[in-house]
């Protein structure tokens, strides 16, 4: 075929339709921005139940990885998730369901080889990056002597 | 012309093998597609009461294959070979559903295309003489691709408008001699494709992957037959989707052949553009389940005298995409006509 992949790729790009950049913004900020109001009341809720604030704000972590476990679990989370993209992805509650979706899957497996090894698949790059870019923060904070 | 043999790489089958009994099962999304009504057998539960989606992949080829013998009213027993294949890792779907057949056995790897080969191949067999009545059956299944190939189906993701759709679907032939005159239909080329590259690497855009290996065996039989697209009442790609079949008319117009007016696609025709499968269906069952739920039957009343099943594969690994590696593509071709004998 007398192509070069350059000009096949422009053929190829002419043909593809792109993602609506601008629908996926609106579905990730309105949904997104209703998670952490949803985080917002939550936390209201457990202060007024009298715990101070640092308890609440873990309590209002644990109940959101709780209830997107729980819509995880129900197929619920994914169809919001197809609309909202971002604006489920990156709240805590994307964590959980990175988290959750595949120790379901894998369950088949069974629960050592299938949902514990496999339970971190999708999460597992956050969790290293994350902790490792806290210990280098860390590091820099202590030579700092701040 | 050297032996069988005839141009570049297409083989015309000197005593054209028949397909006399064919069978299409299918999921609930498959059910509810512009082919839901021609399906031999539908499951609404994706599991097929099994208790893994494997196994329910196991469970739709099975089932393919033993509608499709038992509309010759043969036992399973008595073919002389099965050609099967899927996209699970070392073709696992098929070695299953074969195992208790106590029939000699071939797994075939093409991805999407694996339809057409399992064809092909079996139709070579029937040809020379090594065998006298060939299964030819293919199947994939959405949640156990997805698994394998992508995210678990729970995981928040969005897919790309490129993405096509794995069809839950199987498609099963019985191919017999060519003097068996109760078969209604023939095959009577076939042609080989070659592995091509053109350094797409979007593995969510495997349409345009294959679109090129879909012109080089079209174009490859086309001119070794002396055939024009026009000739046939339909050339049928397997799982181009929406971008692959655009991208495979403008690279015949490159050749000022318009195909357009000829060519339509199994990804296109499984499901309708309202169920949300973006660029379209995909998955050996694909082309599988569309050529014996909608092709062969039209075939086989006369609808359609003679056309061309070109089911594409896309051949990477979810290692090899993620190695960064370019995604290489195969079509191979079968030419199919109605009707009894010469």
């Amino acid at each position: 075929m007398d192509l070069t992949p350059q000009e096949y790729e422009q053929m190829v790009n002419e043909q593809s339709k792109p993602s609506p950049l601008l629908r996926d913004m609106v579905w990730a900020f309105v949904v997104g921005g209703g998670i952490c109001t949803l985080g917002q009341v939550i936390l209201e809720f457990w202060k007024k139940t009298g715990l101070n604030e640092k308890d609440a704000a873990a309590a209002t972590s644990i109940t959101l990885i709780g209830l997107a476990a729980l819509l995880t679990g129900l197929h619920v989370y994914e169809k919001i998730a197809k609309h909202a993209g971002a604006g489920t992805l990156v709240p805590i509650t994307g964590f959980s369901n990175s988290v959750a979706s595949p120790a379901l899957e894998f369950k088949s497996e069974g629960l050592i080889l299938g949902t514990a090894a496999k339970m971190f698949i999708i999460a597992g790059p956050v969790l290293v990056y994350g902790i490792g870019a806290s210990i280098v923060y860390g590091m820099i904070l202590v030579f700092l002597g701040v | 012309m050297n032996g069988k043999r005839m141009g570049m790489a297409t083989i015309r089958l000197e005593r054209p093998p028949r397909v006399r009994a064919w069978a299409a099962v299918g999921g609930k999304k498959e059910k509810e597609g512009p082919l839901g009504a021609q399906f031999d057998a539908v499951f609404s539960d994706t599991m097929c009461e099994e208790t893994t989606w494997e196994k329910a992949e196991v469970h739709l080829q099975k089932v393919a294959v033993s509608m499709a013998a038992n509309k010759c009213k043969l036992p399973i027993s008595a073919l002389d070979m099965i050609l099967a294949g899927d996209l699970l890792g070392q073709c696992v779907a098929s070695s299953y559903a074969a195992r208790g057949t106590q029939v000699p056995y071939l797994g075939l790897y093409g991805a999407c295309s694996t339809m057409a080969e399992s064809l092909a191949v079996g139709a070579c067999m029937v040809d020379g003489g090594f065998a006298q009545r060939v299964c030819a059956v293919a199947s994939s299944h959405f949640c156990t691709a997805e698994r394998q190939y992508r995210f678990p189906l729970a995981y928040g993701g969005q897919r790309t408008p490129t993405a096509q759709w794995t069809a839950t679907a199987a498609g099963a032939c019985i191919l017999t001699t060519a003097a068996d005159d109760c078969a209604p239909v023939r095959i009577t080329h076939v042609c080989f494709g070659k592995v091509c590259d053109l350094g797409i690497t979007d593995a969510n855009n495997m349409g345009a992957a294959m679109a090129p290996a879909a012109y080089d065996t079209l174009h490859t039989l086309l001119s070794d037959t002396g055939t024009h697209p026009n000739d046939y009442d339909g050339i049928f790609t397997g799982d181009l989707g929406q971008v692959g079949s655009r991208l495979l008319c403008d690279l015949f117009s490159r050749d000022q052949v318009d195909i357009s007016a000829v060519h339509d696609d199994c990804g296109k025709l499984l499901f309708d553009s309202k169920q949300d499968v973006h660029a379209g269906g995909s998955g050996c069952g694909c082309a599988a389940s569309v050529l014996c739920a909608h092709l062969l039957p039209q075939l086989a009343d006369g609808r359609m005298k003679r056309i061309i099943l070109a089911a594409t594969g896309a051949l990477m690994s979810p290692t090899s995409v993620q190695q960064g590696e370019s995604i290489p593509a195969i079509c191979h071709a079968v030419v199919l006509e109605s009707g009894g004998k010469r």
